[in-house]
């Protein structure tokens, strides 16, 4: 789950990672309350949404009185904010974070993530950091450092002072960037997090080192362990469909085309996909079922479906396992096409574990589906029930 | 022969006693797998399935010398069971559990170094020598003994070609699945290594997917042999809805790797044979090995 730039800081500021003083603000009179409250002459005003690249998408503006504080929080909240990140569709403002703003001589770029290659945490860092670090990464990768952490070690020191060093700082900030990122793993290990990316880590006039933007990503796998993020879920963006599919233990996501798809595993699902777009079709989203579905789910994951007037036919592909059966995703179809009103063609493929079970049941229900023999088959009819790209 | 498993391997399962671990120990002992004990901690002493069930790995181990552990463990104990496998020094450990924490794979990771034990997963299907030892959750049905070695991150996709190399004939040497998730054990270099020297392996279905490097580390690789067995490849995800990233740390690391077109041109450009569909990994090996 992510986490917003304002919970993050909090987070990361209780290991002491330096991070600016500053307020979160659901109201213009709000915001403009919490710059007088923070005091100074000048105050960033923060779209808190899940994404990057808010600078560039106007989502950061700098102010420098408190009323102008809550006219920039008022033209933010309640608009919907786009960015490289987010797709043309935006994320809603909801809220604004506040903060001091500082005198900044340099921008670092530092993250700490999880190696999936080597299977271990590690850090990146970089001397240029800021808005373009994508471009900077890419024309000079080799101003990219890497320090990768042992699990049976723990962050060596020594390291960790090299790395602060070949960003090209010493004395006072090299040393308080060297606890920052002692602080970033503490925080990042105990927290279950699979990203917080610190961009940028701005060196002051006066040498301090501060936190000014943070993003922070937790482990979804972990969240049962950390009651303090899952309280954080009723303000994570997730659109409702999702919420819903969530609920059923669905991994769902919305996409532009009018087949809509229900397929046993991830891997299998992006397969069909694929085949979909090779057969000149589209699907309506992604829908991946878990090995311990329950015919509930299924249930649910077929009227997710059916609900959205977008789709004109149902592909459900499923290869019965050692744990999920063709049967009990038979029943779940059943229980979703008996009881709607809107008939649309449906297309199944079984293969696997119960797949002469799951294809009776469904005779027996007399539940309106044309079976499909194979993968290849199965998309093709998908996309001849749809009339090709709608 | 096929690889990891064979007629001969002794098997304990880890979390025996739980209702899934019970029912697919049954269709394991059924299939033929040398099923010789279980661990659950605090229930060592009992019998379950006629197996004798001991309260630590190192017990079972002293007990029944195994060749391989089934972990069946859910998610929250996954790491700990692995970790005490690999400390009992069993050769293979296989994790079928999905959703393990992230972190707790960077601690068995570190476990699993210098260690005698090799790992499948977790969120793995598990490891199939067809008709003679199967570990794991995958349907038997599809599989028959053959020539064919198969290797992917997903189950599903992995049951598919499991399928349609049946379907053409071919059948299969070996099938492991090395698991969904970001940090695991075995990976695909491992397993093509396994693969490429097993006399019953006449040729290779690897199956990848978007994200991660696992595929162009397993191309890099391919560049390095000059093994006469052909390398079928099919990769899934080139129109997988758009990845909702936040930050460019994964950009930033892999320069825009870990896309499924540029997965595919790596393991084209390192000579292996490209499936063009999901439909089409048997067929296709189906040519390589000489068929009509």
């Amino acid at each position: 789950m992510n986490l917003h730039e304002y919970q993050a800081k909090e987070f990361l500021k209780a290991y002491g990672v330096p991070v600016p003083p500053g307020i979160v603000a659901a109201t213009d009179s709000e915001a403009a309350d919490a710059a007088a409250t923070l005091g100074g002459s000048s105050w960033v005003v923060k779209a808190q949404v899940h994404a990057g690249g808010r600078g560039r998408a106007g989502g950061v503006k700098l102010v420098k009185s408190s009323t102008a504080a809550g006219e920039a929080a008022g033209a933010m909240l309640g608009t919907r904010l786009v960015t490289a990140q987010t797709g043309a569709q935006g994320k809603e403002v909801k809220r604004v974070y506040i903060e001091q703003a500082c005198d900044v001589a340099r921008e670092i770029y530092l993250a700490a993530m999880i190696d999936r290659s080597l299977g271990r945490v590690s850090f990146l860092a970089s001397s240029e950091g800021g808005e373009n670090i994508e471009e900077t990464a890419q024309a000079n990768p080799d101003n990219i450092h890497k320090l990768v952490v042992d699990p049976n070690v723990g962050l060596v020191p020594t390291e960790v002072q090299a790395m602060a060093e070949d960003l090209g700082l010493s004395g006072a900030p090299a040393t308080a960037t060297a606890k920052a990122i002692e602080a970033v793993y503490k925080a990042f290990t105990e927290s279950d997090a699979s990203l917080i990316e610190i961009n940028p880590l701005a060196v002051t006039d006066t040498g301090e080192v501060l936190a000014l933007d943070v993003k922070m990503v937790i482990d979804d796998n972990a969240v049962f362990r950390h009651p303090e993020f899952e309280k954080l879920w009723d303000e994570a963006e997730v659109s409702a469909d999702e919420i819903e599919a969530r609920r059923h233990e669905l991994n769902y996501v919305h996409m532009d085309g009018n087949i809509g798809v229900m397929v046993s595993g991830a891997g299998l699902a992006l397969g069909v996909l694929d085949l979909l777009k090779a057969k000149g079709g589209d699907a309506a989203n992604f829908m991946d079922v878990r090995p311990v579905a329950t015919r509930d789910q299924i249930a649910a994951g077929i009227r997710m479906l059916l609900a959205d007037t977008k789709v004109k036919a149902l592909l459900v592909v499923a290869m019965g396992g050692g744990v999920l059966r063709c049967d009990t995703i038979a029943e779940g179809i059943a229980i979703a096409c008996k009881e709607t009103t809107r008939h649309i063609p449906a297309i199944v493929r079984f293969a696997g574990t119960a797949k002469e079970l799951g294809e009776l049941a469904l005779q027996n229900q007399a539940v309106g589906v044309t079976f499909a023999h194979d993968l290849a088959d199965a998309a093709e009819k998908a996309v001849a029930a749809v009339g090709g790209r709608g | 022969m096929g690889i990891l498993v064979d007629g001969d391997t002794k098997v304990i399962c880890q979390g025996l006693t739980g209702a899934t671990a019970t029912r697919l120990t049954e269709r394991a002992i059924a299939y033929g797998t040398k099923m010789v004990g279980g661990v659950v901690p605090g229930k060592g002493g009992q019998t379950h399935l006629y197996l004798p069930v001991f309260g630590t790995v190192a017990e079972a181990v002293s007990e029944t010398q195994p060749d391989a552990s089934a972990v069946f463990v859910p998610p929250d104990k996954a790491a700990a069971a692995m970790i005490e496998a690999i400390e009992a020094e069993i050769p293979l450990v296989v994790c079928v559990t999905e959703r393990v924490p992230v972190q707790d794979m960077v601690r068995v990771k570190g476990a699993l170094e210098g260690s005698k034990t090799r790992l499948i997963g977790p969120n793995s299907q598990g490891v199939i020598t067809p008709d003679v030892c199967k570990i794991g959750v995958m349907p038997e049905r599809p599989h028959m003994p053959g020539r064919v070695g198969i290797v992917s991150r997903s189950a599903t996709l992995n049951y598919e070609a499991v399928d349609q190399t049946t379907t053409v004939h071919l059948g299969q040497s070996t099938s492991v699945g090395v698991g969904g998730d970001p940090v695991y054990g075995m990976n695909f270099i491992d397993c093509l290594k396994l693969f490429f020297a097993d006399d019953a392996t006449e040729g290779i279905i690897l199956i990848g997917e978007i994200g991660g490097t696992a595929e162009e580390e397993a191309a890099e690789f391919l560049k390095s042999q000059n093994s006469k067995k052909p390398v079928v490849a099919y990769v899934a995800g080139l129109n997988a809805p758009t990845d909702r990233r936040m930050g460019h740390a994964g950009t930033v690391d892999v320069f825009g790797g870990g896309g499924a077109a540029d997965k595919i041109k790596a393991l084209e450009d390192a000579g292996a044979i490209i499936a063009p569909s999901a439909a089409e990994m048997g067929t296709t090996m189906r040519k390589a090995l000489g068929g009509r």
